[in-house]
């Protein structure tokens, strides 16, 4: 058994880590088009101590550190590009605190989503946060550490825009508490008034640190949720009805979405427009206000709205689970998707790509986007699917999402979750003064370049 | 191409213009009004009604003469170029029952049980009621009635996919379809009819089905002794003559249905088709109308035909405390095959 090992099982005991093969298997890989690549050793650690002790083990050995929510991003973040340790969070998953009034809850960094919603249906009804479009076992830190979205962005921003406080273990292996709890014992502010430091850690894919514990937002979960379906066939359209009912400033939720299978969506560009209210009144009120806003639109015959009767329950699933259905229509399940946050105004044209992509590759595709914050920006999917059993065809996805990247990158638009080469191409383009205060920020929280080597490398 | 049979000079020479001054959806000061529209339309001229009909089918049943006054509006307007309902909605409807070859066939014989394209319809065919045929399905574009594209002025589609369902039908070497979807039945008969179609089977109405088989079943009745208000579907509009069979089943079952005032001729829509084609303020006052009159009845459930009025207004009637039931669910419940409905 080797020294680390033996390190290992001392911080964490024989439970919490191994190096089997079959298990190194598993840990090499995601669901998406990367290669895999083996740790050394996966370890999961139950308490902020252990992290840390395992953190300065790694440091004092210079053994790469990855830290790993579910590992469901698709785009290869917690494949250890240079081997190590994978650190899965997944035991880390207790929820320490809800503060009812001040609408946040501070948890361990592996508490999951479907944790949280649970925890909060049974003890806070009132209470919600910002669900994202992904398994209820992905984790909430994960999905703030890669700027995530989810059912309230449009409303509240960015999942990350919520973060109320972080625990976070540097890659030196110091416990640092950013945001209020470091000044006294409540979570509400992950900065301000303060300089705000966890823009050290959002966004880094946790290639500057550990979160162990994270506060956040939750929001008023109101009594009912309703949705409304307008369709279009007219892309140019597109950025207008997103205008229109983002001036509503009442929508929970709004997504754009078009794919050619089955048929009767085949053609046409979907706004699904959620909205949420306590009584009938509200929710009818809210109802007219979107339809009133799209009126133009019903009158020229160019939009209106579909029945949503029969589809009503699936749209309101909350993880919605239309990503699984896509992902299994070629076969073997397979499908990664290249998530550009971009302008609303640059719908048509990224619509475009992607049929064009599709068309190229010879590979299925479909698109949703996001309004996020009212409609700053958006995140504009452009989805592939394929058969796990085919790498020809896992070859040309990821050719196409290469190439939907540097298309992106053309248009203005900004990566999202970025693969290591997608990474590389961001930095490329990047404002150099930009690209060296990140990697200023870099070697100097991580002097060893330990924490999940080949993300947000400035060579 | 198949072409409308319509005759112009009964319009012409209508007395009444009932078609359009019996209209729940649009007024006019009188027969010397509706006349001057109903031959503006004949003659190909515009016409508010082409502008203004929300396509709810009742003018097929007002014209007691014969002609068919809602599927000539809606061949003007397809030669027009206009659009009822939304651009890609009517192409949303054209897309989704385009024939694919992913229809089910159960064990057909000389009879068929039509499901449309409607899953429901499935569940509904089945147990007691429906036993020696339920294996006999037919489900999918390939057996749906496209009448729904009038409501969309795309007499065209049907023209062109009325004829492949009817030869689908034949080649099963069927000699009778019974139609669960009244809409399938008022295809058969009315549409087929009016466009010169020759139909080689004999389309059997569920309901006429229906009544004989719990006739048959009388023994098994034990009478419900409840309250319904009935929603009327659009498409019954096309089959006029049938309509008294639904109180003939409701008696057999012990079912009270209360005079109301929006019943038979003056029945309102579901609402849905008029919320695409005239936006949601006249689908709410229609809706609103309806089920307020329907509580007024002091009825305890809302009675569908329709699956697809069924899945609009069940919301809805829920909501107002109202429980939603087909009317074959509700002879399932009087032969002991279903629990009763909680709202």
């Amino acid at each position: 058994m080797s020294e680390i090992l033996k390190s290992l099982i001392d911080i964490v005991g024989e439970r919490g880590v191994s190096n089997a093969p079959e298990e190194l298997w598993f840990y090499s890989r995601d669901p998406g088009v990367l290669e895999p690549h083996k740790p050394d050793y996966v370890v999961l650690p139950k308490t902020t101590g252990q992290v840390q002790k395992i953190v300065q083990l790694a440091n004092r050995e210079k053994i790469p550190v990855v830290p790993m929510g579910n590992g469901m991003a698709l785009t290869g973040l917690v494949i250890p590009l240079k081997g190590g340790i994978v650190m899965d969070m997944k035991r880390m998953n207790k929820i320490l605190e809800v503060n009812e009034k001040a609408r946040y809850v501070v948890m361990e960094g592996g508490t999951s989503q479907g944790v949280l919603k649970a925890y909060l249906q049974e003890n806070y009804p009132n209470l919600r946060h910002s669900i994202p479009d992904a398994p209820p076992s992905t984790t909430i830190a994960a999905n703030v550490a890669l700027h995530g979205q989810g059912r309230l962005t449009n409303q509240y921003g960015f999942n990350s825009d919520m973060v109320t406080g972080m625990e976070v273990v540097l890659p030196t292996g110091e416990i640092c508490l950013i945001g209020s709890p470091s000044l006294g014992p409540y979570w509400f502010s992950k900065g301000p008034t303060l300089p705000d430091l966890s823009g050290l850690f959002l966004g880094w894919l946790g290639a500057t640190g550990i979160i162990t514990k994270l506060g956040l937002r939750l929001y008023p979960n109101k009594k009912i949720r309703d949705v409304e379906l307008f369709v279009t066939d007219r892309v140019e359209l597109v950025p207008e009805i997103l205008y229109k009912l983002s001036h509503l400033e009442m929508l929970e939720d709004v997504n754009v979405w078009f794919q050619p299978k089955p048929l009767v969506f085949s053609g046409n560009f979907h706004v699904t427009i959620f909205f949420t209210g306590d009584t009938e009144e509200e929710i009818e009120f809210k109802r007219k206000m979107i339809w009133d806003a799209l009126q133009e639109f019903i009158d020229s015959k160019d939009g209106g709205f579909m029945g949503v009767q029969y589809m009503k329950n699936m749209l309101l699933e909350m993880p919605g689970r239309g990503i699984a259905d896509f992902a299994d229509v070629p076969k073997g399940g397979g499908f990664e998707y290249s998530g550009p946050i971009t302008i609303i105004e640059h719908y048509p044209q990224y619509a475009a790509k992607v049929i064009e992509l599709a068309k190229k590759y010879d590979v299925l595709y479909a698109s949703a986007a996001r309004l996020i914050h009212g409609g700053h920006c958006m995140m504009f999917s452009i989805s592939f699917a394929f058969n796990r059993n085919n790498p020809a065809m896992m070859q040309r996805v990821k050719e196409a999402l290469d190439e939907a990247m540097a298309f992106a990158l053309e248009m203005g638009g900004i990566p999202w979750k970025p693969n290591f080469a997608e990474q590389k191409m961001a930095l490329e383009k990047m404002d150099p003064a930009a690209r060296k205060l990140l990697k200023m920020i870099k070697n100097n929280l991580d002097p060893q370049g330990i924490m999940n080597p080949g993300n947000w490398e400035v060579n | 191409m198949y072409k409308l049979k319509f005759n112009e000079k009964v319009c012409a020479t209508c007395p009444s213009s009932d078609c359009l001054l019996k209209c729940q959806y649009m007024t006019f000061s009188g027969h010397k009004e509706a006349h001057a529209e109903i031959m503006k339309i004949i003659l190909g001229k515009d016409s508010r009604v082409l502008h203004e009909c929300v396509t709810c089918y009742a003018c097929e049943e007002y014209c007691k003469r014969g002609n068919h006054p809602f599927y000539l509006i809606s061949e003007r307007r397809e030669e027009k170029g206009m659009f009822t309902a939304a651009r890609p909605i009517t192409n949303q409807w054209i897309n989704m029952t385009e024939m694919q070859g992913k229809c089910l066939v159960g064990d057909v014989k000389d009879k068929a049980l039509s499901c449309c394209y409607i899953p429901e319809l499935g569940a509904l065919g089945t147990g007691e009621i429906f036993k020696d045929i339920a294996m006999a399905g037919t489900f999918g574009a390939e057996f749906m009635c496209p009448a729904v594209h009038t409501h969309f002025a795309k007499m065209s589609v049907i023209k062109e996919r009325l004829p492949v369902v009817i030869d689908n039908f034949r080649r099963l070497g069927v000699k009778e379809v019974i139609c669960l979807h009244d809409e399938c039945y008022g295809t058969f008969t009315s549409i087929a009819s009016a466009y010169g179609m020759e139909v080689p089977f004999k389309p059997v109405y569920y309901m006429d089905f229906l009544l004989q088989r719990m006739k048959e079943l009388k023994g098994k009745i034990k009478p419900l002794n409840i309250t319904v208000a009935y929603q009327r579907p659009c498409s019954n509009r096309l089959i006029p003559d049938k309509l008294p069979l639904v109180k003939k089943i409701l008696n057999l079952i012990g079912v009270k249905m209360p005079k109301r005032t929006y019943q038979d001729e003056n029945c309102l829509c579901c609402g849905e088709v008029i919320r695409s084609v005239a936006g949601y303020k006249l689908a709410d006052d229609v809706q609103k109308r309806n089920i307020n009159d329907m509580l007024e009845t002091g009825a305890e459930y809302c009675m569908f035909n329709c699956p697809a009025c069924q899945i609009a207004l069940s919301e809805k009637v829920s909501k107002r405390g109202l429980k939603p039931i087909h009317i074959i669910d509700l002879c399932k419940m009087a032969i002991g095959e279903k629990e009763r409905e909680v709202a």
